[in-house]
């Protein structure tokens, strides 16, 4: 690759970051309930229409006296959802008596799909908002290179370079160039200001955003790059294509405080739930951990608390044709929806609204595989950047000033961001009742007792064919 | 025993409550699919329950399915969300709702709230979940013949503030058009009171209001 000084050099260089200066549309959003998506569209609108009543109004029908035009309404009532009701069949159905697949998934999510919100449907623009160069971008399936921090800066590696863009003033910045490089993950902290910057070279350098310092450099915990890397606190987690996890506590000099060791191939996913007891971990060998800190740290013979495999039936994908091959996901922080990006041939994002898996919106723009995504803080925005060396802005979220406030914490958390790759994994949150689930229920998997009270996250996997499984875990808090 | 009703009364608790109901409901599918002759009778075993002999399958696939099911709805139960749960048989070649076996089911909210229990004779209940599966049992009677293969699916009514397990996906009510209705018996344990009605389409002979 390119280094950045001879970029600088040759004058002709792409300057990073710079925008493109397209026609811009109108930004001004249409906020009518107009879907472009027609799958999604007529459904909506027509749930939206019949559960007006739902807003307290009464639709009743006028009582009838003959008792079969009373079962006529009674069922009508039901079409309606006049009773705040929601309806719900197990997906797993069982085998038909005649040995084949009964009623299909699909059949019955495209069909009469009746969506619970009542939220009038937002515009989803079809179009990036924005369009940013990365030259020099790399192309590497496994790697981290973009990461949206708390401040609404977003950072963002080419090469050997990170830069960052904030959010709030559209200003770039170069942080650092490393000769040491390339950079292959990236991950800023809790506050914001500090960054993670893991090298090919194995070692990890912390920087001050703020100051435009460097703070540290850890070594010696990874024989190979560090492809991804996870905070928890003053914890900084890093995965190596050795297969190595490393806890490192940043504070003291002695970094490494745990290692976990159970990945064969490259560690490619790293999230910690938001109670940081537990961590996730994808590896290239098709495996996900979830690590529990006490669990690891007692003198048990495997350190890990659950070992997915591809193979293991709890793991199983979505019967969902994503059409391509899925590179990256991400969770939306507002709405119970997933953004998936893909590769050949559209190399689209596409958007679905979970757990039903509807398509509501496919976005068009890069022009080859969109390797990375990140969130702004706002849950609003999506960034991409893929090999065609763009970095694109989305609103698929919603426009910031019509976002309804993120839920507070004691409800549940924000969706956290997908690491893609393969056997990628997430912790993201199921919503939880009031009272909590004290079991996790898996297809061919016999109910796990949590017991307590507990906070209910999701766990996504995605393979490598492009298929991604969804399942719940559910977490003590 | 009903003369000693009064010092017969047993304390029901809402996981209690919640329990009886979810294995009635298994049972009772059971049953219907036993009845209905949606699954060959071969595929069922002899059980004896509810002071009666109850059938149960033996396919792994339906007795997961309502293994999940019972699951989810027990827990439903405990948190007072359950509306109603509701078995359809369908043609297989059609997907034509023949069948809707609909127990709409009533919460003690107070019971919910303040997790108080309540009593009452558990032998009185099982008299009457007993009366319910005799009439699942003898409505071959008056049901039409499904004598073309069928399968069977099971809805849950829920509150809208319920958590969706990712297991569970939204749904049609699968309703039948102009149906003709049955009332059965009802059971209550004084914490879950459930209605049982079975709706089926009109066989072509009827008259139709």
């Amino acid at each position: 690759p390119v280094t950045n000084s001879e970029l600088k050099l040759t004058g002709q260089a792409r300057c990073p970051l710079r925008e493109h200066f397209l026609p811009r549309k109108n930004t001004k959003e249409n906020l009518d309930r107009f879907i472009p998506n027609r799958s999604a569209m007529d459904l909506d609108y027509a749930h939206y229409a019949l559960t007006k009543g739902r807003n307290g109004k009464d639709q009743e029908e006028t009582t009838v006296s003959s008792p079969s035009r009373e079962a006529y309404r009674k069922q009508l009532a039901e079409t309606m959802n006049l009773n705040h009701t929601r309806i719900l069949a197990f997906r797993n159905k069982p085998k038909d008596p005649a040995q084949l697949l009964p009623t299909d998934h699909s059949a019955s999510s495209l069909h009469q799909q009746q969506p619970k919100s009542v939220k009038p449907r937002r515009h989803i623009p079809q179009t990036s908002e924005r369009t940013l160069d990365a030259p020099d971008i790399v192309d590497d399936f496994y790697l981290n290179l973009l990461d949206w921090g708390s401040a609404n800066v977003l950072a963002i590696a080419l090469g050997h370079t990170v830069y960052l863009w904030d959010a709030s003033s559209g200003f770039t910045y170069e942080l650092v160039t490393i000769e040491k490089g390339p950079v292959t993950s990236i991950n800023w902290a809790p506050d914001g200001r500090h960054v993670a910057v893991g090298l090919n070279n194995s070692e990890v350098q912390l920087w001050d955003s703020a100051s435009n310092r460097q703070l540290r450099t850890l070594k010696g915990c990874h024989q190979s790059r560090v492809g991804s890397l996870a905070w928890n606190n003053h914890i900084l987690t890093t995965g190596g294509m050795d297969g190595q996890i490393v806890n490192n506590d940043v504070r003291i000099r002695s970094h490494v405080v745990e290692t976990y060791s159970g990945h064969t191939q490259e560690v490619c996913g790293l999230k910690w739930s938001g109670s940081g007891q537990q961590l996730a971990s994808g590896g290239n060998d098709n495996v996900v951990h979830i690590w529990d800190r006490s669990v690891a740290s007692s003198n048990s013979t495997t350190q890990w608390l659950h070992r997915l495999e591809e193979h293991t039936s709890a793991v199983k994908p979505l019967p969902v044709d994503t059409g391509s091959q899925v590179c990256s996901l991400l969770w939306s922080k507002n709405e119970r929806e997933l953004l998936s990006s893909h590769g050949f041939a559209q190399n689209q994002l596409t958007l679905w609204k979970y757990p039903s898996m509807v398509k509501m919106a496919e976005l068009n723009g890069h022009t080859s595989r969109v390797l990375y995504m990140a969130q702004s803080p706002d849950g609003c925005t999506v960034a991409s950047a893929a090999g065609d060396e763009t970095l694109r802005f989305w609103n698929v979220f919603g426009v910031p000033e019509t976002a309804k406030k993120p839920a507070p914490k004691a409800a549940h958390e924000p969706f956290s961001r997908v690491n893609r790759g393969h056997g990628l994994s997430v912790w993201c949150p199921s919503s939880v009742n009031r009272d909590g689930i004290s079991q996790i229920h898996a297809p061919g998997f016999p109910p796990f007792d949590l017991g307590g009270r507990s906070e209910g996250l999701m766990l996504v996997v995605l393979w490598p064919y492009g298929g991604f499984g969804i399942f719940g875990w559910i977490q003590n808090r | 025993m009903a003369s000693k009703t009064a010092a017969a009364k047993d304390i029901i608790t809402l996981h209690g409550s919640a329990a009886i109901v979810s294995e009635f409901f298994c049972y009772a599918a059971n049953s219907i699919l036993y009845n209905r002759a949606v699954y060959p009778e071969e595929s069922f075993a002899k059980v004896k329950k509810y002071g009666l002999p109850m059938l149960l399958t033996q396919d792994e696939s339906v007795k997961s399915f309502l293994s999940n099911l019972t699951c989810q709805i027990s827990e439903w139960l405990e948190a007072g969300k359950l509306q109603r749960v509701v078995l359809v048989i369908m043609s297989k070649a059609t997907g034509e709702v023949l069948e809707r076996w609909n127990f709409r089911i009533e919460t003690d909210a107070e019971v919910v709230e303040k997790r108080v229990s309540r009593e009452k004779s558990d032998k009185e209940i099982m008299r009457e979940i007993q009366a319910i599966m005799r009439q699942v049992a003898s409505s071959i009677t008056y049901l039409p013949c499904l004598d073309e293969p069928c399968v069977f699916d099971v809805l849950a009514y829920t509150d809208t503030d319920v958590a969706v397990p990712f297991t569970w996906v939204e749904s049609d009510p699968k309703l039948i058009a102009n149906p003709q209705m049955v009332k059965l018996h009802a059971f209550d344990t004084k914490i879950h009171k459930v209605d049982t009605l079975v709706s089926y389409k009109n066989d072509e002979w009827d008259e139709e209001e």
